[in-house]
């Protein structure tokens, strides 16, 4: 555990975490205040566990919900889940929440989408607050400059009760990306190189700081895509510092402050970024300019590689250990190792998530589908990250262009992207997502995953095989 | 909460890194109600075979191993997603410890708060007890929380670390969410003046 540092130039991490402090015990664990709890419909133990003690939620204006991980993309029916204790999910969440007076953004809501899409689009993340969720993509919203984690159900219950969570205060590292990304080249490939580069376990007990040219130069979106894979190294919050692109994405969003209330939120958030000079328990550097699109070959988000690689042979890996699991997510993958990953067909492609599943990964999806054709072989997936970015892709007319190239243009959920609401795909399968895990089973017993970025996806779709998106763009 | 004090029970090896909560816990399996009986699910895909039928490979599947109380796993156990549901399967499962060189920190934080012990040890003694559980397997090890040391089926001993809180919350049988609502007077205070702060 680091100490903190009183005096001097301080952290975002520091700034955040000392002005939610309430109680700091001797030996360390801190009471954080919970500016923001954001919770989906995989909370009814939760639920139950507040009504046997007899508690209620302590603030529910300060809670906003959402059914998105047991919700159906072909529908917005609720009578149609044809599994009971799927739809009880659902339905516990509207009515636990319409009980208590929480906020709920229900499956005919216009504003309903996945959780962490959402909580950015309307406005309800923002730069200097604590935000949880019981989900660990949480990590999404510290884009805008928050610090935001996923805790577990019991947490969640407390969260509920008390509006408040303790915490060890956890150690700070800062990526530091360096030069410009290649056109071609999005934050998708950037955290995939950074999680290849420290490891799946490389920033535990670690909140991570992004910094440098490459990561202020992102859209807001781009920051998104960012900050949700932090917990595949390990960190349970990552975040960046909030700026211009901050508060343009922010100003107008429906609960966002407004006027004086707003001049003075901004003056708030202008003191947050770390102060020059501040220490940071651990830095990485990564030089962007020389990062590739990226595709995963095995079981771990670890495990990715620039689309013009080869898949690696683990008779070169020395250590025995890294090699017995190499040989294991080969075997699982159906892979040799030595092929090029150009040469590898694709069975499913699925679009979506909270990692990508926003309106500029739907766009870049489809500037690379227009004109072309989803390979005869594949069955596609375009599965918005929310009602609200389904329907500016509708009014820009990328679902036509979608529908048109062969793919399915669906309702805003999780999907497959961990299929607890049953859209899996079939063992064997061999799927190409633009979600955040590629472990084994993640979308179905026997599927095996490949993660990358949404342009590569459609990429893939229409080739019906591994594809550099830059040679599609250029069109070669 | 039941107070933990001490566990002495068999152990089997996990012996692979980086098992995820998705191994634990298969997602499919989420919605299940929580009523003591998950332990059915716990490693389902690796403990059965696609038809249902146990895979004899499996290490839990293996006399003696199919009694262990205790694990001994890889660096980074319960990586991956926040569900509790990876704990509370090891749990009604009748999982008491996991040892591991290191855990996912959500899971870690899960499982002190379910009473199934966290337990970190350097690489090197996590690996002589998989060895020693290879060749010996069926003895027994044991955790004394009060003293932070657990006692190999070899007779040695090794110091390992609970975070304070929550082992005094472990050994006594203190309900965190208990003592927080004991101290809402703090909070609401404390809410007074950050209400005003950003106002
Ligand atoms: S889209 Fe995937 S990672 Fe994101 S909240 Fe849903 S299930 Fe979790």
């Amino acid at each position: 555990m680091s100490t903190e540092s009183q005096v001097g130039p301080r952290t975002m991490f520091d700034k955040i975490w000392s002005e939610h402090r309430i109680i700091e015990r001797d030996d360390g664990q801190t009471l954080l205040y919970v500016d923001r709890h954001l919770i989906h419909d995989g909370y009814a133990p939760a639920f139950d566990s507040l009504e046997e003690r007899g508690l209620k939620p302590r603030a529910p204006e300060h809670i906003f919900g959402t059914p998105d991980h047991y919700v159906p993309t072909d529908t917005r029916e609720l009578a149609e889940i044809p599994d009971p204790e799927r739809r009880f999910m659902v339905e516990s969440l509207m009515h636990r929440a319409a009980a208590a007076d929480i906020t709920v953004f229900g499956l005919q809501d216009r504003r309903q989408g996945i959780v962490h899409v959402i909580g950015p689009e309307q406005g309800i993340s923002q730069p200097g607050l604590i935000l949880v969720c019981g989900d660990s993509h949480t990590s999404t919203h510290g884009a805008l400059g928050a610090l935001a984690f996923g805790i577990g159900m019991t947490e969640v219950t407390h969260v509920l009760a008390t509006r408040t969570l303790w915490q060890r205060r956890p150690r700070v590292m800062r990526v530091l990306a360096d030069g410009a990304l290649a056109v071609g080249v999005t934050a998708k490939d950037l955290i995939l190189t950074i999680i290849a580069t420290i490891g799946t376990a490389g920033a535990t007990g670690h909140v991570i700081e992004y910094a440098g040219p490459a990561v202020t130069a992102l859209t807001m979106e781009g920051r998104l895509t960012l900050c949700n894979m932090s917990i595949e190294a390990g960190a349970r919050a990552g975040m960046v510092a909030p700026d211009e692109v901050t508060f343009a994405y922010l100003a107008g969003r429906p609960y966002a402050p407004t006027g004086r209330d707003w001049d003075q939120a901004l003056a708030r958030w202008r003191a947050l970024p770390s102060d020059p000079g501040a220490r940071f328990d651990r830095e990485v550097v990564i030089d962007a300019s020389r990062i590739a699109p990226m595709v995963t070959w095995g079981t771990s988000p670890q495990d990715a590689i620039p689309i013009d690689g080869q898949v690696p042979d683990p008779d070169a890996e020395p250590d025995i250990e890294r090699r017995q699991g190499m040989v294991r997510a080969l075997a699982y993958m159906g892979l040799a190792p030595g092929m090029a990953l150009t040469d590898i067909a694709v069975d499913r492609v699925f679009i979506g998530s909270c990692t990508n599943g926003r309106i500029e990964d739907l766009r870049a999806a489809a500037a690379i589908a227009a004109g072309r054709k989803v390979g005869p072989e594949v069955e596609a997936w375009v599965v918005p990250g929310s009602r609200p970015v389904k329907e500016q892709a509708e009014a820009e007319g990328l679902d036509r262009i979608f529908k048109a190239a062969g793919f399915q243009w669906r309702e805003a959920g999780c999907s497959m992207c961990l299929g607890t609401n049953g859209e899996v795909g079939r063992p064997g399968q061999r799927c190409v997502s633009t979600s955040n895990r590629n472990f084994v089973g993640r979308q179905g017993q026997g599927v095996r995953t490949h993660l990358v970025g949404p342009a590569m996806a459609a990429a893939a779709a229409v080739t019906g095989r591994f594809a550099d998106v830059r040679r599609l763009v250029a069109g070669a | 909460m039941e107070p933990i004090t001490r566990i002495v029970a068999g152990a089997a090896p996990i012996d692979r890194p980086n098992v995820d909560t998705d191994q634990v816990i298969p997602a499919r399996f989420l919605h299940k109600p929580r009523d003591g009986t998950l332990g059915r699910y716990l490693f389902h895909d690796l403990r059965f075979g696609p038809d249902g039928v146990p895979n004899p490979d499996f290490v839990l599947n293996r006399p003696p191993f199919d009694g262990a109380r205790i694990l001994v796993a890889e660096q980074n156990f319960g990586c991956g997603s926040s569900r509790e549901n990876a704990v509370w399967a090891l749990h009604d499962y009748g999982i008491q410890a996991v040892l591991a060189p290191s855990f996912g920190d959500i899971f870690r934080s899960n499982s002190l708060k379910n009473g199934l012990l966290p337990i970190m040890l350097p690489p090197e003694v996590i690996h002589g007890l998989l060895a020693q559980l290879a060749e010996t397997p069926g003895g027994t090890i044991a955790i004394d929380l009060e003293a932070e040391l657990v006692t190999l089926q070899d007779g040695t001993s090794h110091r390992f670390e609970i975070d304070p809180f929550m082992r005094d919350c472990l050994l006594n049988g203190i309900d965190e969410l208990d003592y927080t609502l004991s101290q809402m007077e703090q909070v609401e205070s404390f809410e007074h003046r950050y209400g005003r702060r950003n106002a």
